[in-house]
């Protein structure tokens, strides 16, 4: 049992370069298994709440643009949408890595007052800004096309009633499109998140390299698999983990259905049941 | 292919062109698209097949039956498809060989783990290592598509079983007062009506089953990735068509492909949904 403390100090943190630098080779143990395929979960949760809070925005930007009258808004945003959702992520990972590996290496100094920061174009070929981006931009065009959904389905009367009060402009879309908008989507919008999640483990297996084997928990799990021959042990940890974070997604995406709920009669409120028989995706 | 592609570096432009894009391995690129297509048109029936006996096994009366039906339908919510995906065609594999290992070897001794390694008899082997380059393709082929069967199995049978219990209550009960027994309501009322609330969930599976069919390249198959890697890489003055990193180039090729598909689908779909609403009384074709 000691061991595994040994180990866990040694790999708990190898996925972002703490820790003993070589993987494991020979004798690998259960212990080292479920400690390096976790350490490489931290990967996973990077990528996903990343690209799922900054694809929140952006995606309520695409529906509220594919929704404008104008189309001047609703052409982009309307083709936005479809190059992202009518292509398949994995190839859309392979697409941006070559394109951001033809990109002429500069570097730009950005002043942030207390410190100068070098952006560099060639971080872009690195998984954690690279990867982030493809996948912010996937998030972005499946959730504004469930928000776009949403917005379309906001009550007529609940329009009237706003105007009625003398709602106008910004302050009715904050006070009463908005929070609708969110509760009618939000069920599809767990599918997304629990999707999304799911999706991160495709980053490794496309143009990304994993830099000194720092990689997620899909990526130590097939490094277990090809090195044990034995897939049937690195395979169900991912599971085990992936199960694990997806309850605990539906559990915290249930609590803020419940607040977006909290003005219905108590007859009228909806528990979360997201909507298996139709995956928006 | 033509003629004048005896010497390529001679030629120029639209001439150099079109004997690049008619060379031996372009052709074997082509013919992966039709290996993407035929993946899509077996991939599907079996994943309806899977579906249906989950969604099936999930009503089932038999507590063991159903909770393996629910089990194998909830599944898939919580672990990421490329697991399984990764994990399906090597245990298959695994689990045929040692079968075949018991069965044919049965005079050997030794385990079959042995530390690292997975030892079984030359004769346990899938395929045997006599066989053409062709039957490997084809059981790699297979694999892929029984693990892509399962995955989307999981996916069709929560929509099929979402679909039946969408199936009015009344409609079922009316079946039991003219005395229909159980497996008659099933195959004559149930399965019937439950196809319109199906569809729409159906109809989003199918794309998402197109856009899951690149990944066959993680299966190990020389697939339309894996010659567009193959393809758009730098070729030096040693290749007979030198040329930059073109990959950007093949995979902006592929994008456009996928999109193609995506989009021919979404509108043969739409006009299945709009003909099939015709008439019934749904929200045009709104599922439960």
């Amino acid at each position: 049992m000691s061991s595994c403390f040994q180990t866990l100090s040694d790999y708990g943190l190898r996925s972002i370069g703490y820790g003993e630098r070589l993987l494991p080779k020979a004798d690998i143990t259960l212990c080292e298994q479920f400690v390096l395929i976790g350490s490489g979960m931290i990967w996973n949760i990077y990528f996903a709440i990343l690209a799922l809070l900054l694809g929140f925005f952006f995606a309520t930007v695409l529906a509220l643009g594919k929704n404008s009258k104008l189309p001047l808004f609703s052409s982009p945003c309307r083709l936005f949408i479809f190059i992202f959702r009518g292509s398949p992520l994995f190839i859309q990972f392979f697409f941006a890595y070559d394109l951001f590996v033809l990109l002429p290496r500069l570097g730009f100094n950005i002043d942030l007052g207390f410190l100068v920061v070098t952006v560099e174009t060639r971080w872009l070929t690195k998984a954690w800004l690279g990867a982030l981006i493809v996948l912010f931009f996937n998030t972005s065009a499946y959730a504004g096309e469930i928000f776009y959904g949403a917005l379309r389905a906001v009550p007529s009367q609940d329009l009237e009633s706003a105007d009625a009060f003398g709602f106008t402009g910004i302050k009715k879309f904050r006070r009463i499109i908005w929070p609708t908008m969110l509760r009618l989507a939000w069920p599809s919008y767990t599918n997304e998140a629990i999707f999304m999640f799911h999706a991160t483990t495709l980053v490794f297996f496309t143009g990304f390299p994993a830099w000194q084997q720092k990689g997620d928990a899909i990526y130590y799990a097939s490094y277990f698999a090809d090195k044990t021959f034995n897939p049937f042990v690195p395979y169900p940890i991912v599971g085990f983990y992936f199960i694990l974070l997806t309850l605990l997604i539906i559990g915290l995406f249930g609590l803020i259905n419940r607040r977006l709920n909290k003005h219905l009669p108590t007859n009228e409120r909806k528990r979360l049941r997201f909507n298996k028989y139709n995956l928006i995706r | 292919m033509f003629s004048y592609c005896v010497d390529p570096k001679t030629l120029e432009g639209i001439m150099w062109l079109s004997c690049y894009v008619t060379t031996a391995k372009h052709m074997s690129f082509y013919f992966s698209f039709l290996v993407v297509m035929g993946l899509l048109s077996l991939a599907a029936p079996l994943a309806m097949a899977f579906g249906f006996a989950g969604a099936t096994a999930s009503r089932s009366t038999f507590k063991i039956i159903r909770s393996l039906g629910k089990g194998y339908l909830a599944m898939i919510r919580g672990i990421p498809d490329i697991v399984f995906f990764l994990f399906i065609p090597i245990a298959l594999d695994q689990a045929f060989e040692y079968l075949r290992h018991k069965v044919l070897c049965s005079d050997v001794t030794e385990p079959i783990r042995q530390g690292n390694d997975f030892v079984v008899c030359a004769a346990a082997k899938l395929p045997l290592n006599t066989a053409s380059e062709w039957v490997h393709d084809i059981y790699g082929f297979s694999l892929a598509l029984l693990a892509f069967g399962f995955v989307f199995g999981a996916f069709a049978g929560n929509v099929l079983s979402g679909a039946m219990a969408a199936v009015p209550k009344s409609q079922i009960e009316t079946g039991e007062a003219y005395g229909f027994s159980q497996s008659q309501i099933f195959r004559r009322i149930l399965i019937p009506q439950m196809w319109i609330y199906a569809l729409p969930g159906l109809s989003n599976l199918w794309m998402i089953l197109i856009k899951a069919t690149p990944l066959l390249f993680l299966l190990g198959i020389e697939d339309i990735v894996y010659w567009a890697k193959e393809l758009g890489g730098i070729k030096t003055g040693v290749y007979e068509y030198p040329h930059p990193d073109w990959r950007a180039w093949y995979f902006g090729v592929l994008m456009i492909f996928y999109l193609s598909l995506t989009y021919l689908s979404q509108s043969v779909l739409d006009k299945i949904s709009a003909r099939l609403s015709q008439g019934q009384a749904t929200m045009a074709g709104k599922a439960g």
